[in-house]
């Protein structure tokens, strides 16, 4: 978990390296993600985490901060196993 | 580091070049002048697999890698970019369905996309709305089980055939996206014709009037319409159009090397001119250059890496941009010839610069890229 949470944090800060986020904190009302940070952020989970994003996890309060991106890979990896 | 096409590769771009170059590049010209692509020619494309090169095989797909379905872009751009701009918009509908349709879409859709039995047509510009995608006009209102649209789309390539629309709509200031079949009750479609490039693409424009949608086929989650529908979907589709421009400039290089071998001024051949021969040098030099963006795009592609989205806006930039400066290059060597409508070099240099307006303009590149530069300058 705590792996997930910093590959997590590190990939945000590779394209906003001044920003400090908190694990709980939403980065959608940051002002500063766009629809091309968003494809790059599925894509991260999915390459560096082995899962699939399928339509249904499409879903704003799975991607909007890094708790609950954690959620999300935990609860997709336990899925797959 | 190994940049090495595998014989694979190299054997599907030779069947595409030949295809290319003995059934479609004679007839460009004419597609061009009559602004129609015959259903013989797409049949052709059909008949090759290349409509279902990124449908899985599960639904009756031929499924490329990312460098292949880039070769052949490259190869059928470089005959007619208005057939390229069919495999172009077909797959990115094709691509978008298979990485977020419900199962059902992909069912009972990607079968018939794959085939070629319906061809897929792209729908987010509007005639207001071009590179400021988030203010489309388009609405969707919940009605039941179903979605009611209203609004126009302008400058849908291959709208006038196509049978299966991806539509962008506004639902409760979010966008979320549609898949449209041309029988929809109230949707009808408008032939757009006089467009500088591209001009066999049969780009049309659509007008929904309280089209009921089922909720079945909306794509993707209520306001996930850009993010991941359109996002992913112009991800392909600017990595097919980057090649393609590679493919322009090749053309522009290849009728240039000929033309300058053959014709002679003041008791010499043209090629061996020195400005001319400065001309040849840039084309080849920046020619390599874009295939190889595009090479590695296709290659983080193919490895899933999230660096593929800005890499494909570069290749596409870079691509396009380029083909542009070669055509008026090409054109320049070509004299009066290259102004005239029957030589294919004034067509490269039209499509050439709507490549350049198209899934991203070259400014908002220049803005993405940038911007990018500045967001990762200290990491």
């Amino acid at each position: 978990m705590a792996d997930i949470h910093t590959k997590t944090r590190d990939f945000i800060n590779h394209f906003f390296p001044n920003v400090t986020i908190q694990d709980d904190q939403d980065i959608f009302t940051m002002g500063f993600i766009n629809s091309l940070f968003a494809m790059q952020l599925v894509m991260f989970v999915e390459s560096e985490f082995g899962i699939t994003v399928e339509n249904e996890d499409l879903d704003i309060n799975n991607f909007k901060s890094i708790n609950a991106i954690a959620s999300l890979v935990e609860r997709k990896a336990g899925n797959a196993a | 580091m190994h940049i090495e096409l595998t014989p694979q590769q190299k054997k599907a771009q030779a069947m595409c070049k030949e295809f290319a170059q003995t059934q479609v590049a004679p007839s460009a010209n004419q597609y061009d002048q009559e602004e129609h692509m015959p259903s013989a020619i797409i049949q052709q494309c059909k008949e090759l697999g290349y409509l279902g090169a990124l449908i899985s095989q599960r639904y009756g797909g031929h499924p490329l890698d990312m460098i292949t379905f880039g070769l052949i872009n490259e190869e059928i751009g470089r005959a007619c970019s208005s057939l390229r701009s069919l495999l172009t918009v077909h797959s990115m509908v094709s691509y978008a369905i298979q990485r977020w349709g419900s199962q059902q879409q992909k069912n009972y859709y990607l079968p018939r996309l794959a085939t070629g039995e319906i061809i897929g047509a792209f729908a987010l510009s509007e005639p207001a709305v071009g590179s400021d995608a988030k203010s489309i006009e388009t609405s969707a209102h919940s009605d039941g089980d179903s979605y009611i649209l209203n609004g126009q789309k302008k400058w849908t390539t291959f709208g006038q055939i196509a049978d299966l629309f991806l539509v962008f709509a506004q639902t409760d200031g979010r966008i979320s996206a549609f898949l449209v079949e041309r029988e929809t009750p109230s949707f009808s479609i408008t032939p757009l014709t006089g467009m500088l490039g591209t001009r066999a693409s049969m780009i049309a424009e659509l007008h929904l009037q309280d089209c009921r949608i089922p909720d079945k086929n909306r794509i993707g989650g209520i306001g996930f319409g850009l993010a991941s529908i359109a996002a992913s979907a112009l991800d392909i589709g600017r990595y097919s159009v980057a090649w393609g421009c590679v493919g322009i400039a090749q053309a522009c290089l290849d009728a240039s090397l000929d033309y300058t071998s053959q014709r002679q001024q003041f008791q010499t051949y043209l090629k061996d001119h020195q400005l001319i021969r400065e001309m040849i040098t840039n084309m080849i030099t920046n020619i390599q250059a874009a295939r190889l963006l595009c090479l590695q795009a296709g290659y983080s592609k193919d490895i899933g890496q999230p660096k593929t989205v800005m890499e494909t806006w570069i290749a596409k930039y870079f691509a396009s941009t380029n083909a542009t400066r070669v055509a008026l290059d090409a054109v320049q060597i070509h004299g009066a010839h290259g102004c005239h409508i029957n030589h294919p070099v004034q067509r490269y240099l039209r499509d050439a610069k709507c490549m350049e307006i198209i899934e991203g303009s070259t400014q908002i590149q220049q803005i993405t890229i940038s911007e990018y530069g500045y967001q990762t300058q200290s990491y």
